[in-house]
C-alpha cells in the first residue's frame, strides 16, 4: 500500500487554495449571507431591546454551549481525519464519520430546543425576535443537513484505495464548509443567546 | 516520520480547538452569567470573541494561514468588517 503523503492539488502563487477557487466564491458569499442575518438580529436588539432579551432569557443557553462545543469537537475530527486522508491512512474515513455523528447531535438538541420552545407558546408567530430565531438556525440547521451528507460523501473519498485526480481537493471543499457551518452557529450563537 | 508529521499538525489543532472551548466557556460566563455591568462592553467582548473565534476556525482548521493574500485577506477583513459593523449596528440603532 502506497503511504506516501498527496502533494496539495494545487499551488497559486504565494500560496494554496483549499479545494476548488470557485467553491471559496459560495463560502465567502454565504458568510456575507450570515452577516446580513447578524446584523438583522443586531438591529432588532436595538429598536426592540425589551422584547429582545426577555425572549432571549427563554432560550436554552446552555443547550447553545453545547452544541457550540459538538461542532467545534466535529471540525477538530474533520482536520484529524485530512492529516490522515493526506497520508492515505485507512483510519481516515473514522474520523468523518464521527464528525457526522456530532453533526447528528446537534440536529438532535436542536431538536429538543425547538420542541421545547413551541411546548412553552414560543413559536415563530409570536415575535420578531421568535420569527428571526427559527428562521435562522433553521437555515443554518439546513447547512448542518448539507454538511452530513458532504461528509457522507468524505468517508469514501477519504479511503485509502480511493483514486481520482481531485481527490484531495474533492476533501478539502467537503472539510472547508463543515468548517463554514461551524464558524457561522459561532456568530449565531453569540448574537442570539449572549449579546444583551 | 509522515505519521509524527501528522501526529504534530493533530496535536497543534487539538491546542487550537482547547482554546475555542476556552473561549465558548468565557463568553459564555459573559454573556450568560452577566459578570459584567456595562452592556457595550459585555457585548463588544462577546462580539470580540466570535470574531476571534472566527479567525482561528478560518486560519487553523480550514488551513487559510498558508492561502494567497487575496483570499486569506478577504477572510480576515470580514472578521474584521463583521465586528465593526455588530458593534456599530448595537451602539447606534
Amino acid at each position: 500500500m502506497s503511504a506516501e503523503v498527496e502533494a496539495p492539488p494545487k499551488d497559486r502563487g504565494s500560496g494554496h487554495v483549499p479545494g476548488e477557487p470557485g467553491l471559496w466564491v459560495f463560502l465567502l458569499g454565504d458568510m456575507v449571507v450570515f452577516g446580513i442575518f447578524f446584523g438583522t438580529i443586531m438591529v432588532l436588539r436595538g429598536t426592540h431591546t425589551e422584547e429582545f432579551v426577555s425572549s432571549q432569557e427563554t432560550l436554552h443557553l446552555e443547550w447553545g454551549v453545547v452544541n457550540t462545543i459538538i461542532l467545534l469537537t466535529s471540525s477538530l475530527f474533520v482536520v484529524i481525519g485530512m492529516h490522515l486522508a493526506k497520508e492515505r491512512n485507512p483510519k481516515a474515513p473514522r474520523f468523518f464519520l464521527a464528525a457526522i455523528v456530532c453533526g447528528l447531535m446537534f440536529a438532535g438538541v436542536k431538536a429538543v430546543e425547538y420542541t421545547s420552545l413551541v411546548q412553552d407558546d414560543h413559536t415563530a408567530s409570536v415575535n420578531d425576535f421568535y420569527t428571526y430565531y427559527f428562521m435562522f438556525t433553521g437555515i443554518h440547521l439546513g447547512h448542518v443537513v448539507l454538511g452530513m451528507g458532504a461528509l457522507l460523501a468524505a468517508t469514501r473519498i477519504a479511503r485509502p484505495t480511493s483514486t481520482g485526480t481531485h481527490r484531495m481537493a474533492a476533501l478539502e471543499g467537503i472539510a472547508s464548509f463543515w468548517h463554514l457551518v461551524d464558524l457561522l452557529w459561532i456568530m449565531l450563537f453569540a448574537t442570539l443567546y449572549l449579546v444583551r | 516520520m509522515k505519521t509524527l508529521m501528522a501526529r504534530s499538525a493533530t496535536k497543534g489543532s487539538a491546542i487550537v480547538w482547547a482554546a475555542l472551548v476556552i473561549f465558548t466557556v468565557i463568553s459564555f460566563l459573559l454573556g450568560g452569567e452577566h459578570l459584567i455591568d456595562n452592556k457595550t462592553l459585555a457585548a463588544a467582548i462577546v462580539v470580540g470573541i466570535a470574531a476571534i473565534k472566527i479567525r482561528l476556525v478560518g486560519l487553523h482548521f480550514m488551513e487559510l494561514k498558508g492561502a494567497p493574500v487575496a483570499l486569506r485577506a478577504a477572510f480576515e477583513g470580514y472578521c474584521v468588517v463583521l465586528f465593526v459593523a455588530l458593534m456599530g449596528i448595537y451602539v447606534f440603532a
